[in-house]
């Protein structure tokens, strides 16, 4: 961990001020993810942590700061700029092509990249979520909530990001398919992929996570080893319910 | 024969509206705005071509060309100029702005080309009808409805197959999922508004090529027409559009015929409000998704 840290960070978000006209979202946020890291982003409803991944995936701009990817400054090119840089966001509500095909969703996914590669992103998918193989030419919208997700998940994995943000992936799941869910997150880890996550069920992304970061009202008030915060009376008491 | 002779009139009519209408259902589907300056895209498109065939002299197939080339610049310009820099302005703000749009091309077109109804020449569009047994069906007719059904197969193929299409089919769904997808969502509005502006180009030609008086205010009426035409068949849908533009030539034509000829406009206005007292989201319309 100590010599990983003095490595460049794949992402920087250096003190970050985010406005929603007059107000003030975010507050001078500073976060680092290295690679290969599983990182998450854990608060209250309202805290910013979806603002923060919108402001990182270029969606909205921050009046104040910059995020850097591997040193290279990308807030201020806009979202459809940063997709290509290899960084991609899985929405928080999933936000799938409702009236398209599970296929053509996913070949949205890659928009970016050359049609060649695009067979090969697809095969690898499927062999990762076989159930929407299943359901390759089914319209989008007809999914239940699970396979949306997972549809989801699949879709901002079809750029071949080295980065993925994942906002809220477990929100309105099933108990069983929220597991699901977090197992696919270890499995694309394991598999190369650095993860942000943001999560309400903070138990469960303090488990899969390396290091977590805590915001309350648009500020990171805790930081730390995730397995560290997992056992912190503070945390326990705000997020773990006990 | 007479019922016939209506019923062809009234999908030539029918089929002009669609192709306009095709134009504000693009946008409207894709931008998530009413461009009420499409009606007069339409005119300024049919005075191009009319001065290319009188003044300049050009073939008429060089002439649509060069109209269309015109008309999607002019709709790219717009676009860029005036809808733009309000994209994130309300809804209201961006429809006054298009109704003044409106107004400018009228005026533009009354600098341009004086007040005085120009007659618009006849072209191949206009050549021998064709008989068949007691039927005569005019060249204009003919010209119009195959227009018709040539660009709502080509549009219905570019939306399904090409990659643009496909990302005009995100932006209209979720402009900001679009734009994690990596599309250019400002690229993909400026595309919808030249393809809706070259097509209005044809329609104002064809327009032209059956009712040839060509005025500032030509394109308003029909535009107006178009735009009930692309809610009756559910805006936002192409073949809704379609459907939408073809009934609604059918319904004035007859409603001309056989019930009064000073109604014809109300009657069409009025099976628009009962459609939409019945089906609020027009012919094809699908519901308003609810959020998950």
């Amino acid at each position: 961990m100590e010599t990983q840290k003095k490595a460049l960070p794949l992402l920087k978000a250096h003190d970050l001020h985010v406005y929603y006209g007059a107000i003030h979202a975010i507050k001078g946020i500073t976060l680092e993810v290295y690679e290969n890291e599983i990182v998450t982003l854990i608060g209250a409803n309202g805290a910013g942590k979806s603002t923060t991944l919108n402001t990182i995936a270029g969606l909205l701009k921050p009046r104040q700061g910059t995020v850097a990817l591997n040193g290279e400054i990308i807030s201020g090119l806009g979202a459809s700029k940063v997709v290509p840089k290899g960084l991609s966001l899985c929405p928080e509500g999933r936000r799938i092509f409702q009236q398209m095909t599970v296929r053509e969703n996913l070949e949205m996914g890659s928009y970016t990249r050359p049609a060649t590669e695009i067979a090969g992103s697809l095969e690898d998918v499927f062999k990762r979520f076989p159930r929407l193989k299943e359901r390759e030419k089914q319209i989008a919208g007809t999914l239940s909530g699970g396979e949306q997700q997972m549809l989801a998940m699949a879709r901002a994995l079809m750029s071949k990001p080295k980065l993925m943000m994942l906002d809220e992936p477990s929100m309105g799941l099933a108990p069983i398919l929220v597991e699901q869910i977090f197992s696919i997150i270890k499995e694309l880890h394991q598999a190369g992929t650095t993860i942000l996550l943001v999560e309400q069920n903070a138990q469960m992304a303090l488990q899969v996570a390396d290091r977590a970061y805590v915001m309350e009202t648009g500020n990171i008030t805790l930081q730390g080893p995730a397995e560290e915060l997992l056992h912190n009376e503070a945390v326990q008491r705000a997020y773990l319910g006990s | 024969m007479i019922f016939l002779d209506n019923l062809i009139n009234g999908l030539s009519l029918g089929s002009i509206y669609a192709i306009i209408a095709l134009g504000y259902t693009m946008v409207y589907g894709i931008a998530k705005m009413l461009n009420f300056a499409h009606g007069d895209v339409i005119m300024i498109g049919a005075y191009i071509a009319f001065c290319g065939l009188q003044y300049w002299g050009l073939p008429p197939v060089i002439a649509i060309l060069a109209a269309m080339a015109v008309c999607t610049l002019l709709g790219v310009t717009i676009e860029g100029l005036a809808y733009r820099p309000l994209r994130q302005a309300t809804s209201l703000a961006v429809l006054i702005t298009a109704i003044g749009m409106s107004y400018l091309l009228q005026n533009i077109a009354l600098m341009i080309w004086g007040a005085n109804p120009k007659s618009f020449p006849r072209t191949f569009i206009n050549g021998a009808s064709i008989r068949i047994g007691q039927l005569n069906i005019s060249s204009a007719t003919i010209w119009t409805i195959l227009a018709n059904i040539v660009i709502m197969v080509a549009l219905t193929l570019f939306t399904a197959k090409t990659k643009m299409g496909k990302a005009m089919r995100c932006v209209s769904e979720d402009r900001g999922a679009a734009e994690l997808m990596g599309i250019n969502v400002n690229r993909t509005i400026s595309m919808t508004f030249a393809i809706g502006s070259a097509l209005a180009a044809i329609a104002g030609v064809l327009l032209c090529s059956s009712y040839p008086i060509l005025q500032p205010t030509t394109g308003s009426m029909p535009g107006i027409k178009a735009f009930t035409a692309a809610v009756f068949g559910g805006i936002g849908s192409i073949p809704g559009a379609m459907i939408g533009g073809v009934l609604l030539g059918v319904i004035e034509i007859f409603g001309k015929a056989y019930i009064s000829t000073e109604l014809g406009d109300a009657i069409v206005f009025a099976v628009l409000i009962v459609v939409l007292l019945v089906k609020p989201t027009g012919l094809l319309g699908k519901p308003v998704r609810e959020k998950v």
